[in-house]
């Protein structure tokens, strides 16, 4: 009866519906367009039938409209009751949106529309039907994010809404922590029987909730005079929180392992090059740090290049990256490092002002400030393993990707005549000579290789920190002594190296502090070199200075 | 009289019946005179007039002379190249400041007599324990040797007894200076943390701010500065300076003779050490500031370049090639900034590539070419 007075009443206004009551006759679920142009004209009081029925038809839109409502952002233009959604700008004005057809309209000041007025049990209302709603969605995600809510908010309509809902949950995951929210509810309300066999089905949940919620508990006992029960309450209660605390200082330390390896990779990627050039080569280039910004740079002006193709663009980074930096490096050992040969101090001094001349170049070009990078949707995200513990993507892939330059280049030295010559030439170069290898030419693409790498390096560094002219140096340093450590001419002995300072690093900078735990590492090294110049992996060989 | 190798470079200079010694010294003695009568006597109108800037820019550039010649005594001398020589720099530096800083008394912002600024704003009640004392000239005159002399005593014993040489040794001064810088950076270190020791007000009791605290100052770093040069000269000369040659060219025969060649590397590195402390102790109360940047291994490096660009293997060299690249820098800074780090780069570059013996070694090869005399390399009798 309510339901024909107030069509009558919208017909007479509006006069659009004339086809649409004819829909309403044989279809169950009513048209969201009429219920939702009733809005204007309902009465506080009746609203929460109205709620009930938009929430059953089954329009895409119903949701979003039921969290416009709860959000206040739900308003009607006084004009012709139009139902809107409307958002308030930076100009004071807000702007519309209608919400049928989600259709931006225009902007109007606040005095010409009116808000739909809500009252608590209303948003509560609406909060469970919103629920509801995604926990019946076919994504999981969206699934489990509604679960996670009900979670954090645990309430009796929510406890209803799930007990209802489980049963029909074809999910693992959703249904484990559905069961998990009961269970905490059952906690939080039930009586002590029912709060120790919840306990019994929490334990192993790593819910931050839930962890929470047994230390109020342990709090609120009291201390003395406890009844049997509430003493194996109290046992139980602190042995799942243990539990609980053990596993998250378990996880803690794998996130801290996965810290040291990302870290590890990074210098593992920007000392491999240098780990050619010096440990291989015996050449000390300081420009090292600056093919790896140059590199860095390449990523920004080939994404600069093409806009349109930002979700490839490190693909064709790498390979950029590689030819300009390995050019700028080939440049650098013809025209400098080979007169130079057998002067390890002046080959230093030489290649250091060349690293000041190509920060200045970058400087001058593309001006002092750091340049944003923009990371790919495939970097960012995480990969979500439980609740306390997530490995985020761009770390993840960082660890892969330097382990297969790692490969990459260990191959190319072992298996290829290349490098054959470079091994050759760097053991003896005579010799080599003598048996008809262009030590000239070798050294020029080994020098190029190396360089090459550290560009590589660049493009994996512009995802991690910012793009500047100081990006090499703040490597440098660090490269070096990684490549020390492991004992120079070793490719393994850079990847342990890197590795080993990359955890020790992470390992310490929850006790110490970033800086201090990077100060102790470099003392560390300072004090290992003196004790074993040669570094961990020394290179065999009777040959003296 | 057995003529070293190496000492030949000198002997052949530009005026070879002078002793380079004599020469440098009058020559720091005229200019200290003429800056020190233009500024006192000539009125600011007058063309010969040595305004106060240009004093203290002096004084400044005669303390990079003094850090030069450092420089040079382990590396030109040694075969030592030290990336690191900015921190010893440094830390003679802060021995000066925290003495500065005690001088200033109530006069700070807090008005605290006993704590500087920075600790009032740090919230410290008391002294840490490293500044006791800090207020006395004894102290800051023994902390200027002794703390730059204990660092490099220690570092050097380590690297020269384990034999690390050449360029690992290099990298490690460099280490050494930046996890300095890093340290330094931080507040809890007791030490102004990134803003460093500053707002010095007077020096043994004459304010920094006048014009003739500024050219006693410079005088003084002139009279240090000569004395220094006496003093390196005279290492030089001496037995062990010659000694610590050989080593540089050859030191596993130095070795083999029965020598113990870790002990003068680490004796020669302590005093140049102590000088670069000493340059910085002098280098503070005239520029007004001394913070963690000073620590930066570029800087370090541009210490490298002024002894590169002078000539290593001399001594009035290293003076000249700071004082002629610190005067580029100024100007080069002032006319068109952008072009300091590609000048100071090609430098770089061209001096190892074309000048390899620097500036002196350029002067005695025209002189050689002049004089059209064969040089006598006799290497022993």
């Amino acid at each position: 009866m309510h339901r024909i007075f107030s069509l009558l009443l919208l017909l007479s206004i509006s006069g659009q519906g004339y086809a649409i009551t004819t829909d309403l006759a044989d279809d169950a679920s009513p048209k969201l367009s009429l219920v939702v142009n009733q809005l204007p004209k309902t009465k506080l009081r009746n609203m929460a039938s109205l709620i009930e029925q938009i929430s059953q038809s089954q329009e895409p839109q119903t949701r979003d409209i039921l969290q416009f409502m709860l959000d206040g952002e739900l308003y009607f233009l006084k004009a012709n009751k139009q139902v809107v959604r409307a958002q308030n700008t930076a100009t004071k004005l807000y702007q519309l949106t209608d919400v049928l057809t989600e259709q931006s309209l225009f902007e109007v000041k606040k005095s010409s529309i009116s808000k739909i007025k809500t009252n608590n049990r209303l948003r509560s209302t609406l909060r469970s039907i919103i629920a509801k709603i995604d926990l019946t969605n076919k994504n999981k995600q969206v699934r489990l994010q509604a679960v996670q809510q009900l979670l954090s908010s645990p309430s009796k309509a929510s406890t209803a809404i799930i007990t209802e809902l489980i049963g029909n949950e074809q999910d693992q995951d959703v249904q484990a922590l559905m069961s998990t929210t009961l269970s905490l509810q059952q906690l939080k309300t039930g009586d002590i029987d029912e709060k120790i066999a919840a306990l019994t089905q929490l334990s192993g949940s790593l819910e931050p909730t839930v962890k929470n919620e047994i230390i109020r508990l342990l709090a609120n006992l009291p201390d003395k005079e406890l009844s049997t029960k509430q003493q194996n309450l109290r046992e139980l209660l602190s042995s799942t929180l243990d539990e609980i605390e053990s596993q998250a200082s378990f996880y803690g330390a794998v996130e801290t392992v996965f810290f040291g390896l990302s870290l590890g990779s990074v210098l593992l990627l920007a000392a491999i090059g240098l780990a050619i050039t010096f440990g291989v080569m015996g050449v000390i280039n300081m420009a090292h740090g600056e093919m790896i910004m140059l590199g860095a740079y390449t990523t920004y002006v080939i994404q600069l290049a093409f806009p349109s193709m930002i979700e490839y663009s490190l693909l064709i980074a790498v390979p950029a990256a590689f030819i300009v930096s390995g050019s700028v490096g080939i440049l650098i050992e013809r025209g400098v490092i080979r007169f130079l040969k057998g002067r390890p101090l002046e080959t230093l001094l030489a290649t250091f002002g060349i690293s000041l001349i190509l920060q200045q170049l970058v400087r001058t070009i593309f001006s002092p400030l750091n340049r944003q990078v923009i990371s790919p949707e495939w970097m960012s995200g995480s990969w979500q393993i439980n609740p306390i513990f997530s490995l985020t993507f761009n770390r993840l892939y960082i660890i892969i990707f330097s382990i297969f330059v790692f490969i990459s280049l260990l191959t190319i030295l072992k298996k290829t005549s290349l490098g054959l010559h470079v091994r050759a030439v760097s053991q003896n170069r005579d010799m080599a000579r003598a048996l008809s290898i262009k030590s000239n030419r070798v050294d020029a693409i080994t020098f190029g290789l190396g360089s090459g790498i550290a560009g590589v390096a660049g493009v994996v560094l512009s995802q991690l920190t910012n793009v500047g002219p100081n990006l090499g140096q703040a490597y440098i340093i660090d490269s070096f002594l990684v490549v020390v450590f492991g004992g120079v001419g070793n490719l393994w002995g850079t990847l342990v190296a890197a590795m080993s300072l990359g955890l020790t690093n992470k390992f310490l900078e929850p006790l110490t502090g970033s800086v201090l735990a990077n100060i102790i590492v470099l003392v560390g090294l300072v004090l290992f070199i003196q004790k074993r110049p040669k570094g961990l992996f020394p290179q065999k060989g009777r040959s003296t200075d | 009289m057995n003529t070293p190798l190496t000492e030949d470079a000198t002997k052949q200079s530009l005026f070879p019946s002078r002793n380079p010694l004599h020469l440098t010294i009058g020559i720091l003695f005229i200019t200290t005179l003429l800056v020190t009568l233009g500024n006192l006597i000539f009125p600011e109108t007058s063309a010969f007039h040595v305004s106060d800037y240009t004093v203290s820019l002096l004084g400044k550039y005669l303390c990079y002379a003094l850090l030069a010649l450092a420089v040079d005594l382990v590396w030109g001398y040694c075969g030592i190249l030290s990336l690191g020589h900015g921190a010893f720099f440094t830390l003679g530096g802060y021995a000066m400041g925290m003495y500065l800083m005690r001088q200033i008394g109530d006069r700070g912002v807090y008005g605290n007599p006993e704590l500087p600024d920075f600790m009032v704003f740090l919230n410290l009640t008391e002294l840490p324990w490293f500044w006791a004392g800090s207020d006395s000239i004894v102290w800051m005159v023994c902390m200027v040797f002794l703390g730059p002399g204990l660092l490099a005593f220690i570092f050097g014993s380590l690297a020269f007894r384990s034999r690390v040489s050449g360029v690992y040794l290099s990298i490690m001064t460099q280490a050494m200076t930046y996890a300095l810088m890093l340290a330094f950076f931080r507040n809890e270190m007791g030490f102004g943390g990134n803003n460093g020791l500053t707002d010095f007000k007077e020096i043994f009791g004459f304010s920094l701010q006048s014009p003739n605290t500024k050219l006693g100052l410079f005088i003084a770093t002139a009279v240090i500065l000569a004395l220094a040069y006496c003093l390196c000269h005279f290492i030089v000369k001496s037995k062990m300076g010659r000694v610590v040659t050989a080593i540089r060219d050859a030191e596993s025969r130095v070795r083999f003779v029965g020598y113990k060649p870790e002990h003068y590397k680490v004796w020669i590195f302590v005093v140049s050490a102590m000088l670069a402390g000493l340059a910085g102790a002098l280098y503070v109360p005239q520029v007004g500031i001394i913070n963690p940047g000073e620590f930066s291994p570029l800087n370090s490096i541009e210490m490298v370049i002024w002894v590169a660009v002078g000539g290593r293997n001399s001594l009035y060299g290293a003076i000249i090639g700071a004082i002629l690249v610190s005067y580029a820098k100024t100007r080069f800074t002032a006319i068109m900034p952008e072009a300091w780090l590609f000048a100071l780069g090609g430098l770089f570059v061209l001096v190892t590539l074309l000048l390899p013996k620097g500036i002196a070694g350029l002067m005695s090869s025209i002189k050689q070419k002049f004089s059209k005399t064969p040089t006598t390399t006799q290497a022993n009798s």
